[in-house]
């Protein structure tokens, strides 16, 4: 489904920042990766990566057997069937929570809008806030926000999710709703790449999890590998750290 | 008990002495006008004004030679009358119809009256006001045409529109708009026959243009980049993204820096007057130099500008109070 073979990525702000280091990782239908580690090591720029919101300076990326560094991929195309969610939330001001999840359907997948708000109301049922669906962002909790952009996400039935921190920018008592939605998805069989410090969400439905630091993997393993016998030492220090 | 300290820290009483300030200060205000203009001797005649808003024009229609009414024909709110003179010659005349007061058949001499009355005319500062308010619409609307295309391509990144745009901007603010509208007048206008009107509102739309690219602009780049990562994720192109999620809410931030530079260019389209345009500036000028009135009539002129950007205002508050509701 995803295949990232010998991807290489530099910044050149003040400092030469090498975020990516020949990374290669190689993603199965249906299959949910946690990337993990220290801040800094590239994870989100990986995943930013996978659908073109950052370049790459070398290597290939492959989604769905379509090839994102071909300069004849439509990548308007790709991305509709990769959907991101952001550690802010970005979910559109000036729209309603509503129009927030249908506007790409009828702009984009040209549904009508009959078909889209039955779909969006279906959505905002499965995250939990149906109610919700004439308020405007700011009028609703972080954690709210979160889950219609989730829902947003998925209203362009993608094929593969994408999610950048969804919980680090939420109060504690707001993750666990964010997680709950998650973890249905992954049941269902989405395939998902999280970037994630939850360890206990990445222990209960991850199926392997990604040892990032300095731009490079360091370790993949299932979470019972990882967590129980890491083999690198950086990554011993890492669980050290946050467990 | 209170003293006078006591007093002056207590917050009404201070608010009590702040307005019976400021309407002394008003009052001071009128008294020095006139007092001032008692000085120069003036003669103030107001109500010479009225008449160059509306004024009651007399009709009288004759006939030029000995006649005969043959027809007579009401077309809308006018009539046309033929006659025919001694040598069978026929002749057309066009007459308010309310006014008529011949019938066909009657023989009429010459210097007879075909139609009188009277009808209300709009003024001299009327059409001057209509004037303005044309131009500045025009403009405005142009004006914004030109901005968001600008201010569009000022964020391109290829070099080609970023430096046109940088170019136009630069070169626009750098100079005065009297000098531009001259350039639009004998320049552009003689190179491509434009009208002194179409040339005046090409030198305001340009120039407002410029600016407001820069509003735009500057309203683009206060969007968090994240609302156009979070279109761009969700499939849409560019131009989507721009049209559906940026503008929309980029507008409603610069909503008030535009009304400021939309009011602007109505006060800016007084100078259009130095290319023949009789707008509202220009009509107080000729009517100054016609009857001398000079207090009376640019008082009137500030009076009527006044109340077209006041008005204009009105109309952004209430849209600004309209796009409020997803805050």
């Amino acid at each position: 489904m995803i295949n990232v073979s010998g991807v290489c990525k530099t910044f050149y702000s003040r400092h030469k920042v090498e975020a990516l280091v020949d990374v290669s990782l190689q993603v199965e239908k249906g299959e949910v990766v946690v990337i993990c580690g220290p801040s800094g090591s590239g994870k989100s720029t990986l995943l930013r990566c996978l659908n073109h919101l950052e370049t790459i300076d070398r290597g290939e990326i492959v989604i769905d057997t379509i090839q994102l560094t071909d300069a004849r991929t439509n990548i308007n195309k790709v991305r509709a069937e990769v959907g991101m969610v952001f550690q802010s939330f970005n979910l559109f001001a000036h729209l309603t929570v509503q129009e927030n999840v249908s506007i790409a359907q009828i702009k984009v997948r040209k549904r009508s809008r009959s078909d889209s708000h039955k779909i969006t109301m279906q959505l905002l049922e499965k995250v939990g806030i149906p109610e919700k669906a004439k308020s405007y962002p700011s009028q609703l909790s972080g954690g709210q926000q979160q889950r219609v952009a989730i829902a947003r996400a998925l209203a362009m039935q993608p094929k593969i999710m994408l999610f950048d921190e969804p919980t680090s920018a939420l109060d504690p008592e707001m993750i666990g709703e964010v997680l709950d939605v998650m973890k249905t998805l992954a049941r269902e069989g989405m395939t998902m790449c999280c970037v994630s410090h939850e360890m206990g969400f990445a222990r209960e439905v991850a199926d392997r999890i990604i040892f990032m630091d300095e731009g490079r993997i360091v370790e993949i393993g299932t979470p019972d590998q990882l967590f129980n016998e890491p083999k690198e030492e950086r990554t011993k220090a890492f669980l050290a750290q946050i467990l | 008990m209170e003293t006078l300290k006591d007093l002056f820290h207590n917050e009404r009483f201070r608010r009590t002495l702040s307005w019976i300030a400021l309407f002394v200060i008003l009052i001071g205000l009128i008294a020095g006008t006139v007092i001032t203009t008692n000085n120069v001797d003036y003669i103030w005649r107001w109500e010479q004004i009225p008449r160059y808003i509306f004024f009651k024009e007399n009709i009288e229609v004759t006939v030029e030679e000995d006649a005969t009414v043959t027809a007579v024909e009401n077309e809308g709110t006018d009539t046309y009358i033929e006659v025919i003179n001694f040598l069978d010659e026929e002749q057309y005349y066009k007459v308010p119809s309310n006014m008529l007061s011949v019938k066909v058949g009657d023989e009429i001499e010459r210097g007879q009256v075909l139609a009188e009355g009277k009808r209300w005319r709009p003024g001299l500062l009327l059409t001057g006001l209509v004037m303005t308010l044309e131009i500045s619409v025009l403009s405005i609307i142009l004006g914004i045409l030109i901005g968001l295309i600008t201010g569009l391509a000022r964020l391109s990144s290829s070099p080609a529109p970023k430096w046109l745009a940088i170019g136009y901007i630069e070169l626009i603010r750098g100079t005065p708009l009297l000098v531009q509208i001259y350039i639009f007048y004998f320049f552009i206008g003689q190179v491509f026959r434009l009208s002194s009107f179409m040339a005046g509102v090409l030198a305001l739309s340009f120039f407002a243009g410029a600016y407001i690219a820069e509003i735009i602009r500057a309203g683009i780049q206060s969007i968090h980049k994240g609302q156009m990562e979070a279109a761009r994720s969700l499939g849409m192109n560019y131009p989507q993204a721009m049209q559906y999620i940026i503008l929309p809410q980029a507008f409603k931030r610069i909503l008030p820096p535009l009304a400021g530079q939309f009011i602007s260019l109505i006060k800016d389209s007084s100078l259009v007057g130095v290319i023949a345009l009789v707008e509202l500036t220009r009509a107080g000028r000729e009517i100054g130099t016609s009857t001398f009135n000079y207090f009376e009539v640019f008082f009137t002129v500030a009076a009527l500008y006044l109340i077209l950007t006041f008005s204009l205002s009105m109309i952004v508050q209430y849209l600004e109070r309209r796009f409020a509701a997803s805050d």
